[in-house]
């Protein structure tokens, strides 16, 4: 027992291993459907694992980090996936869809982006419940407005979209969302947001420009709920307003919460658990629906802040601000050794 | 003439919390602001730092008018804060807390901080080890990577003040620095304030109910009472007004 | 004009059902300012109530009503026993996650037992008469006047009797209130009590004039419900009233001049423009904020 937990010791602080595992990641994303080394149906279920870490993750930058309560999320991935589903299906060739799929994901991106700005500005000045009702209400507005418009199906939705979403590309873009807001967080701006949800009048006196970091954020957190989006529905190859009602919002709700609010390790982690967990209960039918909420709230009471909740997995703090004051103490050391 | 202000009048609907008060704050000054409880002290450090915005009248800072601006845009102008009570990020760690009051200071954009340029590495390392020197200063360093909640009261109170202090401030406002703590630490306190305004270079307004502690430091003293400026001079003057004592004596209070 | 009033008459109708939901997310808030998202599925579990007790046990109206307005009252008082009360001093956020979670637990759970929709048999013989070109219907007169009977008598309590004191002393301060010898729990209880039996009144009213229920009707309706609550201030009673009959008369009048599809976008566009002129709602006041 002691002998595995020197081992795990050893795993956890040695950070050249990430890039490592990174590159072993990439190549298996390709070798495995290159090779069939697993069946389709985990291939699947790998995709939509990566597409709910991106969620998750997103999700936790305005939930977790910055302490408000979005609820629609859904409406940004929306955004994401009608945008790419009218370039893949109505503009772009088919034979060209491939290539272009790269640029298709950064505009469903773009698109759930300014949407997001849009929604960053209610934030400026209601906060809590308030905001959550705004996000509640433009995830309900999207979703009428997409049923308004026959051009892009009405209520009906859009059918036959190429399945474009592959391993590797789910592969890269859930390393590019974590690397990005990773970096965030870990930055004067990413402090702003953490500073906005301990205590907002506080931050807003220590000098913090409250308004420029919620844009931040809300900005952040559409582009990659957009990207989900579009990774999203073209794996699915098909969606309608349904598919991003409010029960997907609280889907993505519960991944962020179980996992740990402010930490990244846990919306992985609560991404995981969540969809596996979904696909393993399978043979009990209607029943697991029934189990996952329950095991939500017994978690809620026994643990609140979620299983990771405000702690972070080493790998993924910055090497300079993990070690910030142990740097500091050395160089200290050195100076007043070198004065003496 | 640094910081000045012009008769400011605040309404918290129709009841006037701050009644026509005038300051003229010269560099280098440490001056209080004394008065019994509701008397309107913290409304005007709200006032000059932009959490409330005045009714009526100016406030300015070496010539730029503060109402109307933004909190953090006043902060940025060089005016900082302790609050009554104490309000450090809690669950941050206290190196955290000095590194978020150097917002405005940090010189790379969001690009930049999204995908770690040069110039991030170089500004957060500037950054981390201006905010250690700080804690440093403040004998706090020891503590960098705790969180804020864990530390005791007197810690707290002091992060408070080095986390002011981070954000670059000409003027420094306290507000009850001294609330909760014993003669002995009073005195200390009294010492200390002397001792950072010296070495940060500060002009300071001081909001206190210690009268030992306005009394021993502060060079200058407006009384309020009911919003309204009840006097204002020097210590001695204040200690032998009349209308102060007839404020404080029914309020119960000594000097 | 006759097209007008008998469009007032049905507004009145939804009217009422989305207020008398809404009391509920307002009572709950103003006393442990939680939202309770579970509430629109307790309206649910009132609609089954009383498919149940009308198809299995042919019961008459007002049983069906007493025993889904009861039951509903039970539920919700158990759930806020076992779910919400560990979590009083948790984070905010937890409590309202916890809420969500015990919502979709009782949607799954019914879903369960009904996964078709099902349908409720008729309890009210259903006249309709014809006055001046408008016609109004038996059901929709019950409702209407029921729903303010039981909004009436909920005023009352609140305003006028003990518990009602209790309630608002609570909303104030839940520190020093207890103190004066009120037992918070009893009182927080009472409260969740009245609040869902309302919600579970609503369900069955809805079911008779929408007789085709799901396990999933709560979710959009709860919403709705809980909009109307903010619209009219959220914690606020009365307001919540207001908000409930402001929100039917919108959608009423959208459908009437434009697509029925447009019903929700109109409808939550209004929730935030109001929000922007009037950030805590009709008859909300701001908490001020103490630095």
């Amino acid at each position: 027992m002691n002998r595995l937990r020197m081992i795990w010791e050893k795993i956890v602080t040695n950070r050249k291993l990430l890039p490592v595992l990174l590159v072993v990641g990439l190549l298996l994303s390709f070798a495995i459907p290159k090779f069939g080394l697993l069946n389709q149906y985990v291939v699947l279920i790998i995709i939509y694992v990566g597409i709910n870490i991106i969620l998750s993750t997103s999700l936790n930058l305005i939930n977790g980090y910055m302490g408000e309560f979005s609820v629609g999320h859904a409406g940004f991935m929306a955004v994401g996936a009608y945008i790419s589903a009218i370039l893949t299906t109505k503009i772009i060739p088919e034979s060209l869809a491939p290539w272009l799929f790269p640029l298709v994901v950064i505009a469903g991106g773009i698109g759930a982006a300014l949407i997001g700005l849009l929604v960053a500005v209610p934030s400026f000045k209601t906060r809590g419940d308030y905001l959550a009702i705004v996000t509640l209400a433009f995830l309900m507005i999207v979703k009428s407005v997409i049923e308004n418009i026959e051009a892009i199906g009405g209520p009906r939705g859009i059918p036959g979209i190429t399945r474009l979403t592959t391993l590797p590309w789910t592969f890269i873009w859930v390393v590019i969302a974590v690397w990005v807001i990773r970096n965030f967080v870990y930055s004067n701006y990413g402090r702003g947001v953490l500073s906005i949800r301990e205590d907002e009048i506080a931050s807003d006196l220590m000098s913090v420009n409250s308004r420029q970091v919620k844009m931040l954020a809300f900005v952040i957190s559409s582009f990659f709920a957009g990207v989900a989006g579009v990774l999203f529905a073209h794996v699915l190859q098909f969606i309608s307003p349904r598919v991003f009602d409010i029960i997907k919002s609280t889907d993505i709700l519960i991944m962020v919460y179980l996992g740990g609010i402010g930490s990244i390790a846990g919306s992985i982690l609560g991404a995981v658990i969540f969809t596996v967990l979904l696909e393993v209960l399978r043979p009990l039918g209607m029943w697991r629906m029934v189990l996952m909420p329950l095991v939500l709230v017994l978690l809620m009471i026994y643990r609140p802040r979620g299983i990771m909740g405000l702690r972070e997995f080493r790998w993924f703090i910055p090497g300079y601000d993990l070690f910030a004051s142990k740097i500091w103490r050395k160089k200290k050391e050195v100076k007043d050794a070198a004065a003496s | 003439m640094l910081l000045q202000a012009k008769e400011v009048t605040h309404f918290f609907g129709g009841l006037c919390a701050v009644d026509n008060f005038n300051l003229d704050l010269e560099q280098h000054e440490l001056i209080g602001i004394i008065g019994p409880n509701g008397a309107g002290k913290t409304t005007i450090f709200n006032l000059i730092t932009g959490v409330y915005k005045a009714t009526r009248g100016s406030i300015r800072i070496g010539g730029i008018e503060l109402v109307g601006k933004t909190p953090n845009q006043i902060t940025a102008l060089g005016i900082a804060r302790t609050f009554q009570n104490i309000r450090l990020f809690r669950d941050l760690t206290v190196l955290d807390n000095v590194r978020i009051a150097n917002y405005s200071q940090v010189k790379y954009n969001p690009i930049e901080a999204m995908f770690h340029s040069g110039r991030y590495d170089e500004e957060e390392k500037r950054i981390a080890n201006h905010a250690m020197d700080l804690l440093a200063v403040f004998k706090l360093q020891d503590y960098a990577d705790e969180a804020s909640k864990n530390l005791p009261y007197g810690l707290q109170r002091r992060l408070e003040i080095a986390r002011a202090l981070a954000t670059h401030p000409k003027i420094l406002l306290l507000d009850e620095p001294a609330a909760g703590m014993n003669p002995n630490e009073i005195s200390q306190l009294m010492e200390f304030i002397g001792w950072i305004r010296k070495e940060f270079d500060l002009t300071v307004i001081l909001i206190e109910h210690q009268m030992r502690l306005v009394m021993g430091i502060c060079e200058r003293i407006t009384v309020l009472d009911f919003g309204a400026t009840l006097a204002e001079g020097l210590p001695k003057e204040i200690q032998n007004n009349p209308k102060v004592m007839e404020a404080y004596l029914g309020e119960g209070g000594d000097l | 004009m006759t097209y007008l009033l008998q469009q007032v008459l049905n507004a009145l109708q939804l009217g009422s059902i989305y207020a008398l939901i809404a009391l509920g997310y307002t009572m709950v808030y103003g006393i442990l300012t939680m939202i309770n998202f579970a509430h629109g599925d307790l309206f649910m579990v009132g609609a089954f109530f009383c498919f149940l007790a009308a198809t299995f046990l042919h019961l008459p109206f007002v049983p069906t009503l007493l025993i889904a307005m009861i039951g509903v009252a039970l539920l919700g008082v158990l759930i806020e026993r076992f779910a919400y009360k560990p979590l009083r001093q948790a984070p905010r956020v937890s409590a309202i996650i916890t809420a969500l979670g015990v919502g979709i637990f009782l949607e799954n759970f019914t879903l369960v037992f009904a996964p078709y929709p099902q349908h409720v048999p008729t309890l009210i013989k259903n006249t309709t008469w014809v006055v001046g070109g408008v016609s109004i219907s038996s059901l929709q007169l019950i409702i209407i006047a029921l729903s303010l009977v039981l909004m009436a008598f909920l005023d009352f309590i609140v305003r006028k009797t003990m518990v009602g004191m209790a309630m608002r002393a609570i909303s104030w301060d839940k520190a020093i209130v207890p103190l004066m010898g009120i037992p918070l729990n009893l009182v927080i209880s009472a409260t969740f009590a009245l609040g869902t039996s309302l919600g579970g009144a609503a369900g069955v009213m809805y079911a008779l004039a929408f007789p085709v229920i799901d396990p999933y009707m709560g979710i959009l309706i709860g919403w709705k419900a809980f909009i109307a609550a903010v619209v009219g201030g959220i914690g606020n009673i009365r307001g919540a009233m207001i908000g409930g009959f402001i929100l039917g008369g919108v959608e009423i009048l959208v459908a009437a001049f434009l697509p029925s599809t447009y019903r929700d976008f109109v409808a939550f566009t209004l929730l935030l423009v109001l929000l922007i002129f009037r950030p805590y709602g009709i008859l909300g006041k701001p908490r001020p904020q103490k630095v």
